[in-house]
């Protein structure tokens, strides 16, 4: 009688429907698993439709782009079908598109292209554009009497690379590259090169801020988590203040304080310490961007760095004191170590931030504070659409990454405000 | 932080040199938020305090920058200041209707956020959530993401939201929708991070024994969730509310001249000739922030307090 209820416990064990008890919790997981994602479906949803669309369609622009293609698809076509130089039924095509895009006024447009890849290229289409009319066979011939460019390879490479609205020239601009008259590859001449020196420049300056935010957040984080609690709270609010006031009100301060006629100037005039034409250009450069976006990232520095601080036990550092270690050694072997974390995660939001902002060096950054997101809205105001979302995605990728490291060394869960 | 007794000279003097740093710092940190506030008075057209002004003399200090605040857009500033005047300054005043465009954009992305927002923080913070990393990696992104591609983005999408199934239908920029949705999305993350944070101290048993006692779902949301996470939820809110209230650059994409807020004619301000002006409103603003700080701090008080975790 023993026997039979030990031989197979498992297939005993139902739910009073009859339904095994494995099935049963199993279906019981899946459905609390569906009840909390659908909690968060609503949210989800919403954020793909406002935020993960409309980058992911804006990105797409980078790699396409149809002006030329579109106002002259002879041309294209017979690109497509002719690997070698242009010959006369090259030239009839040409002048066949050019007669239609001086019907429909595309031909800024698709000079606009091939500029892109070619500079100057645009005044050739629309001096080109102006005559279509007259042109007529032989059209080789024609063309040349408008102008001698038309013969240059270097154009009708151009014309071929804009010939299919998949691209990936403005990658090339992006990475300050150009395409040489026999198809190849070359990097630019060097005083050409704006747009990897900005993006190299723009990580280094964030490096520069993240360094100064983690050198003025340590003694602050420090003093806040060893004071006690009623003052530690007291003193918090001076680094909360900042972190709730409104950017531009930041930006306006600093403004009025650093510019030549601004209080900081008079206070050192007024003492002294530089004449009256010796003021100093603090604002509208480099500087005036780093120092502005120390004051305004500081906080997002000090709150990380506190809450680890703040549970390290003050008896760890006592028992080094006490095992005859100096105030230094304690301090670099037993408390350094343990406040890693914190700067860890504190440095990251802070370089992640620092490397798209945009706000502080367009207002104070004069000509040689500008960062990368200021170079993207530059070409968006000149409708350069295409290169501005080549430039988008190549900062994405470096701020995804960083986003990336984060999680993995950190946990996006860890992030915390105040 | 005392001096231990057995500090040495040395130690003495850098305990000094420490506090002279940090005091330094919190000056560097609050200063500049602090000086605007004098300089707003100021009754010369300077940015710096002049001669009557540290003299406290009244006379340099005056209230015509907060006046001309008012009367900018008015179609007739300088009649006589009766019914007429002020319902021209509310109809007119570029500044005034700024302000009424912050608050519109910022309640109603607010509302938004914090309704969406709570629900997913609910659902992330419960143990069966699945893809919780990489969900929670998505919809704290809008944080990270440089503004200005998400506003590069918005500015192409919203001039034909349909075009993702296909169609063309009206379009999104220069519409109070298309800024509430997208300062929506930009408030999210700071929801998120602070309900879970809250929910993170929050007894899940809690729930199964209100079940247990035979209350519905419903009734368990209302009466005991939301109860003990309205603090979070509050200060989830207020964040969401001052990140629109302070977001300058997709207004500058997407809004059109109707939906012009405060950020946007500081930015114009700044750009353009920056006056004491200015100062007035940045001086505003100011204040509003250390009334939405007090709460902030009142209501994590209040929820350490309720969670047991007191103050040590």
């Amino acid at each position: 009688m023993t026997d039979t209820t030990l031989a197979a416990p498992a297939e005993m064990l139902t739910t009073t429907d009859g339904t095994p008890l494995k099935k049963a919790l199993t279906r019981a997981q899946r459905r609390a698993k569906g009840r909390a994602f659908l909690l968060v479906l609503p949210l989800l949803a919403f954020v793909l439709l406002t935020f993960v669309i409309p980058i992911g369609q804006m990105l797409t622009r980078s790699v396409n782009h149809d002006g030329f293609s579109a106002s002259a698809p002879e041309v294209s076509a017979w690109f497509h079908t002719n690997p070698g130089a242009p010959d006369e039924a090259a030239y009839a095509a040409l002048a066949a598109d050019f007669k239609k895009m001086k019907a429909d006024r595309t031909a800024g447009e698709a000079g606009t292209r091939v500029n892109y890849t070619l500079p100057e290229s645009r005044s050739l289409f629309t001096k080109t554009a102006r005559v279509a009319d007259d042109l007529a066979p032989p059209y080789k011939e024609a063309f040349l009497a408008v102008d001698k460019k038309w013969e240059d390879p270097l154009v009708w490479e151009a014309m071929r690379a804009a010939s299919s609205a998949l691209t990936s020239d403005f990658y090339l601009i992006g990475l300050d590259m150009e395409r040489t008259a026999d198809g190849s590859i070359r990097r630019v001449p060097e005083n050409e090169r704006i747009y990897v020196y900005l993006y190299v420049k723009t990580f280094i300056l964030s490096a520069v801020i993240t360094v100064i935010c983690l050198l003025l957040a340590f003694p602050i984080a420090h003093l806040l988590a060893t004071l006690p609690m009623a003052k530690a709270n007291l003193l918090m609010i001076l680094v909360l203040l900042p972190f709730w006031t409104s950017l531009l009100v930041r930006t306006t301060s600093w403004i009025v304080l650093l510019q030549g006629q601004g209080v900081v100037n008079s206070l050192l005039v007024a003492m002294g310490v530089i004449d009256a034409e010796g003021r100093l250009q603090m604002i509208y450069n480099q500087t005036g961007t780093i120092i502005v976006m120390t004051h305004i990232l500081l906080p997002f520095m000090i709150l990380p760095l506190y809450s680890v601080m703040r549970v390290i036990p003050p008896s760890y550092a006592r028992a080094a004191r006490s095992l005859g270690a100096t105030s230094w050694t304690t301090f670099r072997r037993i408390y350094l170590p343990q406040t890693l974390p914190g700067m860890g995660a504190g440095a990251l939001l802070v370089f992640i931030l620092a490397v798209g902002y945009y706000i502080t060096p367009a207002l104070v950054g004069g000509a040689d504070g500008q960062l990368f997101s200021n170079l993207i809205q530059f070409h968006m105001s000149k409708s350069n659409w295409s290169l501005a979302a080549a430039l988008s995605s190549m900062l994405l990728v470096g701020v995804l990454l960083l986003y990336w490291l984060y999680d993995r060394l950190v946990g996006i869960d860890k992030l915390k405000l105040g | 932080m005392a001096l231990p007794t057995y500090a040495d000279p040395l130690e003495k003097i850098w305990h000094y040199t420490y506090k002279v740093i940090c005091t330094a710092i919190f000056v560097f940190l609050i200063a500049p938020i602090l000086v605007i506030i004098p300089l707003s008075f100021n009754a010369e057209p300077y940015f710096t305090f002049t001669q009557k002004m540290l003299a406290l003399d009244p006379t340099g200090y005056s209230m015509r920058w907060y006046d001309s605040l008012l009367t900018v857009g008015m179609q007739a500033p300088d009649a006589v200041r009766d019914g007429g005047w002020w319902s021209d300054l509310w109809h007119n005043a570029a500044w005034v209707k700024a302000a009424k465009n912050s608050v519109i954009i910022g309640f109603w992305s607010t509302i938004l956020a914090t309704i969406l927002g709570t629900l997913a923080a609910l659902g992330l913070s419960r143990p069966e959530m699945p893809y919780r990393r990489a969900v929670m990696a998505i919809l704290i992104s809008p944080m990270i993401v440089p503004i200005i591609i998400i506003a590069t983005g918005l500015f192409f999408f919203y001039s034909n939201p349909c075009s993702i199934v296909g169609v063309s239908c009206g379009r999104l920029t220069s519409t109070y929708v298309g800024v509430i949705l997208a300062h929506a999305t930009l408030g999210i993350p700071f929801v998120i991070i602070t309900v879970t944070a809250t929910l993170s101290g929050f007894d899940q048993s809690l729930i199964r024994a209100s079940a247990s006692l035979g209350a519905n779902p419903r009734t368990t949301f209302f009466k005991v969730i939301m109860p003990l996470i309205l603090p979070g939820v509050i200060s989830g809110a207020l964040f969401a509310f001052v990140t629109s209230f302070d977001e300058v650059v997709t207004v500058m994409f997407i809004a059109g001249p109707e939906q012009q807020t405060i950020p946007r004619q500081m930015w114009n301000g700044i750009r353009e000739a920056i006056s004491p002006a200015i100062l007035a409103v940045a001086t505003i603003l100011v204040v509003i922030s250390i009334g939405l700080l007090a709460t902030v701090e009142l209501l994590r008080r209040r929820g350490e307090r309720m969670r047991g975790v007191t103050p040590h």
